[in-house]
């Protein structure tokens, strides 16, 4: 198969900007990845971007987009699986280079929540089955909460395991330029922070943000022949589904469709899970976090809370959706731009030490969409 | 006969067909708020107060959610397929909403078919038995073979208004149908209807206003009495033959009263008078109390049960209790359940959960 | 206003009226146009008991708008007793606390109102501990 390249990423800092737009925000990704590609501009654009439509009440956002960031004219439209939109635009990127409809593609991961100051949370509902769980009054945070109070049930952990995940993040994102909290967090805050929705407290959900990140891609033959930044190669790029609702599930402890896209990215790319040198796994919700780890095989059913003892991958290296801020659909992107720029050598303080083989993995809703990506330099 | 020898017809209503009982449900919601806690709120003295606690719903509770609940006991009791049932009918004066029917949610709920009759009913605290009497009449009548009436209320009460003391929710539901499958067959009723204007709500009004102590004699005690006296003298029976009466209850002096002028004794009432524990469910009251009756009869035992709403008006009834009843009572949860089900809440929480305080 | 919505999903709101796959048997709730089971076309009415075990729950406390009113409300995911899981709110909850696999039934409630006070009341099923 021809190999796929990243040959720009661009970000935006994550947090709450009052003053730009969903189509500046996009513009500013766009043009920061076409400057780290050396110029070099896509043929074809896909936005993920979940919220667009109800929040600012925009959709069409691929004829917006291109045309206000200079694109005009090339194909571009929306990619929607609700927080995993942006993952699963660099998936139909990856599609549109690998197959060679065109040379160069974009995909860019955009979302403006803070144009409404209320009703978003029943907006962001709308990522679950709304006949039957949203009509209930559940919220995204809430289908974290059944979950994460079945773990403790089921496997007879207290919430504290579980403080590791944000813990981690937030050391993290200190270092983290783009990060909407740089700010270490105390272990004995964690500890006496109440619930908010039973039993999660405020640190085991991200906060909701605006941001876009974009990343270009091409083949290794078209790449000038000295590029601006190394490459880094896609080796693997995968999207699964589960049943939209957890009540359909057999076990909605086990994220099948993690599992099974972290098994087929890894089998395209020929490597194993255990191969990768970082991990940006999902920590929408630490429960989240903590089932992604266990389907992607780094610990058994029940134990992934346990991996702070036993010593893991590197995870969240930019402090994840928790510290650096989650831009629902965008998030899955800005995974992949940090670990690209862990791949590049390029993370100052937050260098995993010879980093050559990275895994990033987007869930939308609680796994019911889940992708995974494989880059390697 | 009277006096010059002519007979008098009878004023009873009789079906063509015997017709009775077959299913009977009630429901009561789980909050209650203690009369003393309303006194604390509104009077500084405690005064003798009209109940000692009244049931509140809960804040997804209204006349059809509760209406669903009794229904479905009644249904279980009752071991028919909801599909044949030719009419749902609710007697209310809270409906959910002023135009659509109650009884079409209802319906849709227990599951019965698209073949019945469905209007609300509305005389204030007759409402439900006013439904009940129409069930006898279709049925008895051969227009269908079962037909379900409802008494439901979720009372409204002026803060601060006597009612308020007593204003409760809760009620029961009636299967009626052939005789030769009730648990308890329906001898016969008669119904006296005034125009007596002693309580009555506005359109577009939340509270309803009442005409104080015009409230009793013209009222209660004069259409009560007027129905019972008619029923019993017309169905030839005499207040010993009943094992229990029950009498509409807004509050808990007035039933008592009535019923020693009918001349009934307290124990005859005494199973049948929740409105201390429940207080006045208004449409529901005078069923309620007959359901917890029916919870604990007997075969043989006969029950005269009359109504009274505002308006004014009361519906008799008699029943007398067949041999089936023992293995219905157990079919369903029981009135006692319901009231046994208790959480106590103060006037706070009563003023959240009656949608007292404006969201907007 | 959501009417056709509403008014289109009532059987299974009200009543919780699934379906029985006609090929292999499955009890189905909410209803499917598949069978998720044997991938069969499923379509035959079901009425299920409405008993059912708690397989998790929560309490919002901070609710998503149109539940505002309600707050604090308790949701959960319930097993029915016919094998399906459903997710729906919990009521009437007594001094006991909620538990892992405490058992509930099925009762019909006010679920929300359609818009604002004008609207149209949505009624569906919710869950309460069993009584007796």
């Amino acid at each position: 198969m021809t190999e796929v390249v990243i040959a720009g990423i661009g970000m935006t800092p994550v947090g709450e900007h009052w003053d730009l737009s969903l189509r500046t925000l996009a513009a500013r990704a766009i043009l920061s990845a076409e400057k780290d590609a050396g110029g070099l501009k896509p043929q074809a654009l896909y936005i993920g971007n979940f919220l667009g439509s109800m929040v600012s009440h925009q959709a069409n956002l691929g004829a917006l987009i291109t045309d206000n960031s200079g694109l005009g004219g090339i194909e571009s439209f929306t990619i929607e699986a609700a927080e995993a939109s942006g993952a699963a635009a660099l998936h139909m990127a990856y599609l549109a280079v690998s197959s060679g409809f065109v040379d160069t593609a974009m995909a860019l991961g955009v979302e403006k929540v803070t144009d409404m100051t209320d009703g978003v949370e029943k907006i962001l509902a709308t990522g679950l089955d709304f006949d039957y769980e949203g009509f209930e009054g559940v919220t995204p945070a809430a289908q974290a909460a059944l979950l994460m109070q079945r773990y403790i049930y089921q496997y007879g952990v207290g919430h504290a395991a579980f403080n590791w995940l944000p813990l981690l993040a937030h050391t993290n994102a200190v270092h983290n330029p783009n990060a909407m909290y740089r700010k270490a967090l105390k272990p004995e805050v964690l500890q006496s922070a109440p619930p908010v929705v039973d039993p999660l407290t405020l640190y085991d959900i991200a906060p909701y943000a605006d941001g876009a990140a974009a990343v270009i891609l091409t083949r290794s033959g078209l790449l000038p022949k000295k590029p601006v930044q190394k490459p880094v190669r896609l080796l693997g790029s995968s999207v699964i589904t589960d049943a939209l609702a957890l009540y359909d599930r057999p076990d909605p402890l086990r994220f099948e469709a993690a599992r099974r896209s972290v098994e087929q990215a890894c089998r395209q790319a020929g490597i194993l899970p255990g191969d990768v040198d970082l991990f940006e796994v999902d920590d929408f919700t630490s429960i989240y976090a903590v089932l992604a780890l266990e389907a992607a095989g780094f610990a058994l059913p029940g134990e992934g809370t346990q991996l702070s003892e036993r010593g893991h991958v590197p995870l969240l290296t930019m402090g994840g959706s928790k510290a650096r801020g989650c831009p629902v659909g965008a998030s899955g992107l800005y995974q992949v731009c940090e670990a690209v720029t862990q791949l590049r050598g390029q993370a100052g303080a937050l260098q995993v030490p010879g980093a050559r083989l990275a895994m990033t993995q987007s869930l939308g809703g609680p796994a019911s969409t889940a992708v995974t990506h494989i880059l390697k330099v | 006969m009277d006096a010059a020898g002519t007979e008098k017809p009878s004023l009873l209503l009789k079906t063509l067909k015997p017709i009775g009982i077959i299913g009977y449900g009630a429901y009561v919601p789980r909050y209650r708020i203690p009369a003393a806690e309303i006194a604390r709120i509104w009077k500084g003295a405690e005064g003798s107060l009209p109940v000692k606690e009244k049931a509140v719903p809960g804040l997804d509770e209204d006349v059809i959610t509760m209406s669903v609940e009794a229904a479905r006991n009644a249904l279980a009791r009752a071991g028919i397929d909801p599909q044949e049932l030719r009419a749902v009918w609710v007697g209310s004066e809270s409906h959910p909403y002023a135009v659509k029917p109650s009884g079409t949610v209802v319906a849709e709920a227990i599951g019965a078919s698209t073949n019945i009759q469905s209007g609300d009913w509305e005389f204030a605290c007759k409402a439900g038995s006013e439904a009940l009497v129409a069930a006898m009449g279709l049925v008895g009548s051969g227009m269908g073979r079962y037909a379900l009436a409802i008494g439901m209320d979720t009372a409204q009460g002026k803060p601060g208004d006597a009612l308020e003391f007593t204003a409760a929710a809760g009620g029961a539901a009636f299967i009626v149908g052939p005789a030769e499958e009730a648990l308890a067959v329906i001898e016969g009723s008669y119904s006296f209807v005034t125009d007596t204007p002693d309580f009555w709500r506005r359109e577009g009004k939340k509270y309803p206003e009442h005409s104080q102590r015009f409230t009793g004699e013209p009222a209660y005690f004069h259409h009560i009495t007027s129905a019972a006296q008619t029923y019993l003298e017309d169905s030839g029976t005499k207040p010993e033959d009943y094992t229990f009466a029950v009498f509409h209850q807004p509050n808990a002096k007035f039933p008592q009263r009535v019923a020693g002028m009918l001349g009934f004794k307290p124990e005859q009432i005494k199973t049948g008078l929740l409105v201390p524990e429940i207080g006045n469910t208004y449409a529901g009251s005078s069923l309620i109390g007959l359901s917890n009756v029916l919870d604990v009869a007997k075969p043989g035992d006969r029950i005269l049960t009359v109504s009274y709403g505002s308006g004014s008006g009361s519906d008799a009834f008699g029943l007398l209790v067949t041999g089936a009843i023992t293995e219905r009572q157990g079919k369903a949860l029981k009135t006692r359940d319901y009231i046994a089900r208790r959480t106590e809440i103060d006037y706070a929480q009563y003023v959240r959960l009656r949608r007292k305080i404006t969201m907007e | 206003m959501e009417i056709p919505r509403h008014w289109r999903l009532k059987k299974q709101r009200y009543a919780l009226v699934g379906e029985v796959c006609p090929h292999c048997e499955a009890k189905i709730f909410p209803p499917r146009d598949v069978c998720p089971h044997c991938s069969g076309e499923a379509k035959t009415p079901y009425q299920f008991s409405g008993q059912g075990e708690v397989y998790s729950y929560t309490v919002m406390n901070d609710a998503p708008a149109g539940f505002e009113e309600n707050t604090p409300y308790t949701v959960a995911v319930v097993k029915l007793a016919e094998g399906p899981m459903v997710t729906a709110q919990l009521t009437d909850l007594g001094a006991e606390p909620v538990k892992i696999g405490m058992p509930v039934e099925m009762v019909t409630r006010r679920i929300r109102s359609d818009g604002n006070d004008r609207g149209m009341i949505v009624y569906g099923y919710k869950f309460r501990p069993v009584m007796q």
